[in-house]
């Protein structure tokens, strides 16, 4: 299995620190929920007011389709649901970046 | 089942498949001139006057499926000793002439070119003759015919004439649109287009050791091929092969679909930019419209871009039925998205080369686009996108007057008239080839049900809009 590559942590806008999360938006996942999940971050993100300090791309796949929806949280993987997405964001990011 | 439309197919297919088999076992270049023996190992010739010409025109074919002659810049070559220099000469009067009285011939024929001799059989002067074709249109007996090398028919945009010195056919790279039509209908396989499918294998070949991911990006034109298999374990062959994932060409036509609403509505006038036979067609004929070609990428371009953008390292491989396809990826503000470009027969070779049964494979899973994404594989796909994408931007405003080009000679037309001012419509959609992608010379088979099957595909997709399909996008 492939490690995801790409920075991690990126140092944008004045040094604040970005926390970057990806959703996988490849077939498998794509098909479990991704779509749903990207769209409750977007909003989560928005409501929260948080984009400058979190940045949501895709990517097409990270090498666990079986345990899919995989969002990864700078260098560490999750997986998600669509039904466990707000209590995700919550946990994993709200409570981080805040 | 069958694999290939034609035993022509079937033999390209053959030199893919030895060639792929030995560069992926590393021995390529010590087997390199075993492989026309390994194609036809007997004494008598199958093909040709004897087994030495074959194997020459074999050595050909080995040459081509190696990336063929770097100093012609096209992707599509004649090879020489391969044309059968098959009989020209327009309208001709056949052994079927029965000397009848009715004569209808010479009524038809405006220029008073027919005339007849002792046996009452007709003869055609050739100084008089303007090929109108009229004297063949009325023979009861269907006794005149066209003598035309099928190469020349197949191309739509006049770039085939024959070289005076070899007698074979000579393309004009002028006005070549690379779309394939004459690789595809030569009857002796004489015009072919270069392959890379030893890019694909290299970058397969050192993607773990320098740690970079091979995407492969598939067309929805998919649909219609590797009927003996499921497209899923296409999916899961290419994965098998090295390929870190497999995309949608279908999602970038998706982003590719709400971009060129925007710029119709904008613009007021626009010609598709999907095909690249097309927007070849139209810089090469009719420069003075390439400023209304659209200035979106095309899907394939589209998608290799978003990969990119995202993973800097990532390589792009584009597997799909078009030659063209080949042309557009060293176009300078493509290249830095696409590595490299297959075709379906291509890739029936890589697997088989590689020696991957994918009817024994488990099915994998490919679902990225809209239903609207995946129709741009046929004729009228990219006109219903619009109509679907003017719905989904609200745009109410908009008299949207689409013209969908179904083949060159459709788009000539339309182009023609366009350059006059008198084209009823706004939005030219064109497709070099017939039927759309899926009648692309780089596709395994054709056939009536194709455009079914890609409508079908279209309707199995999980995002049932547009928007929905590329809001995962960023």
């Amino acid at each position: 299995m492939k490690r995801v590559t790409g920075t991690d942590f990126c140092l944008r806008k004045e040094n604040v620190f970005m926390m970057k999360v990806t959703i996988c938006i490849g077939s498998s996942c794509h098909l479990k929920g991704s779509r749903q999940i990207v769209e409750k971050f977007q909003n989560l993100v928005k409501q929260n007011s948080l984009e400058d300090k979190v940045e949501l791309s895709g990517t097409f796949c990270m090498g666990n389709c079986v345990n899919g929806v995989n969002v990864m949280v700078d260098e560490t993987q999750f997986s998600v649901l669509p039904d466990t997405a707000e209590k995700f964001f919550e946990e994993e990011i709200l409570a981080k970046v805040k | 089942m069958r694999k290939f439309d034609t035993a022509v197919q079937y033999l390209k297919y053959k030199v893919l498949r030895e060639v792929t088999r030995f560069s992926f076992k590393g021995n390529l270049m010590e087997k390199i001139t075993d492989i026309p023996k390994i194609i036809t190992p007997g004494k008598e010739p199958t093909m040709r006057c004897c087994v030495y010409k074959e194997r020459a025109i074999l050595a050909e074919r080995v040459k081509l499926a190696m990336g063929g002659d770097s100093s012609n810049p096209n992707v599509i070559e004649v090879i020489d000793i391969a044309c059968d220099e098959c009989p020209m000469g327009g309208y001709s009067v056949t052994s079927a002439c029965r000397g009848c009285i009715a004569h209808r011939c010479e009524s038809a024929c405006r220029r008073g070119a027919i005339s007849f001799d002792e046996n009452h059989t007709a003869h055609i002067d050739k100084s008089k003759c303007v090929e109108c074709g009229m004297c063949a249109k009325v023979c009861p007996y269907g006794a005149i015919h066209n003598l035309k090398r099928p190469c020349e028919r197949a191309c739509k945009v006049d770039a085939i004439s024959v070289d005076e010195n070899t007698k074979a056919a000579k393309i004009n790279n002028d006005k070549c649109i690379s779309c394939g039509a004459c690789v595809y209908q030569c009857p002796f396989g004489a015009i072919s287009d270069k392959s890379f499918i030893l890019n694909v294998i290299d970058l397969l070949k050192k993607s773990d050791a320098n740690n970079y991911k091979v995407y492969a990006v598939v067309a929805p034109s998919i649909a219609s091929q590797f009927t003996y298999a499921k497209i899923g374990q296409v999916v899961t062959g290419l994965k098998q092969m090295g390929f870190y994932t497999v995309v949608e060409a279908a999602l970038g036509a998706d982003m590719v679909a709400v971009k060129e609403t925007k710029e119709l509505v904008e613009k007021g006038f626009l010609t598709t930019s999907c095909c690249p036979g097309f927007v070849a067609y139209i810089n090469k004929h009719y420069p003075d419209m390439s400023e209304h070609i659209s200035h979106n990428y095309s899907p394939m371009a589209e998608i290799g871009k978003y990969i990119k953008d995202n993973e800097p390292d990532a390589k792009v491989v584009f597997i799909g039925p078009c030659t063209a396809k080949k042309m557009e990826i060293k176009r300078e503000d493509v290249k830095p998205y696409v590595d490299a470009v297959i075709t379906y027969e291509e890739l029936q070779a890589l697997f088989d080369g590689k020696e991957i049964d994918i009817t024994t494979l488990p099915e994998g899973v490919l679902d990225n686009a809209s239903y609207y994404g995946r129709i741009f594989a046929r004729s009228g796909g990219v006109a219903d996108a619009v109509v679907e994408g003017l719905k989904e931007l609200n745009i109410t405003d908009f008299d949207y007057k689409p013209v969908p080009c179904d083949g060159i000679e459709q788009c000539r037309v339309a182009l023609l008239k366009a350059s006059k001012g008198v084209l009823n419509g706004n939005f030219i959609e064109g497709m070099a080839c017939v039927g759309g992608c899926i009648g692309g010379a780089g596709c395994l088979t054709h056939g009536e049900k194709n455009k079914a099957e890609v409508d079908k595909y279209g309707k199995e997709a999980y995002e049932k809009t547009i928007m929905d399909a590329i809001s995962v996008l960023k």
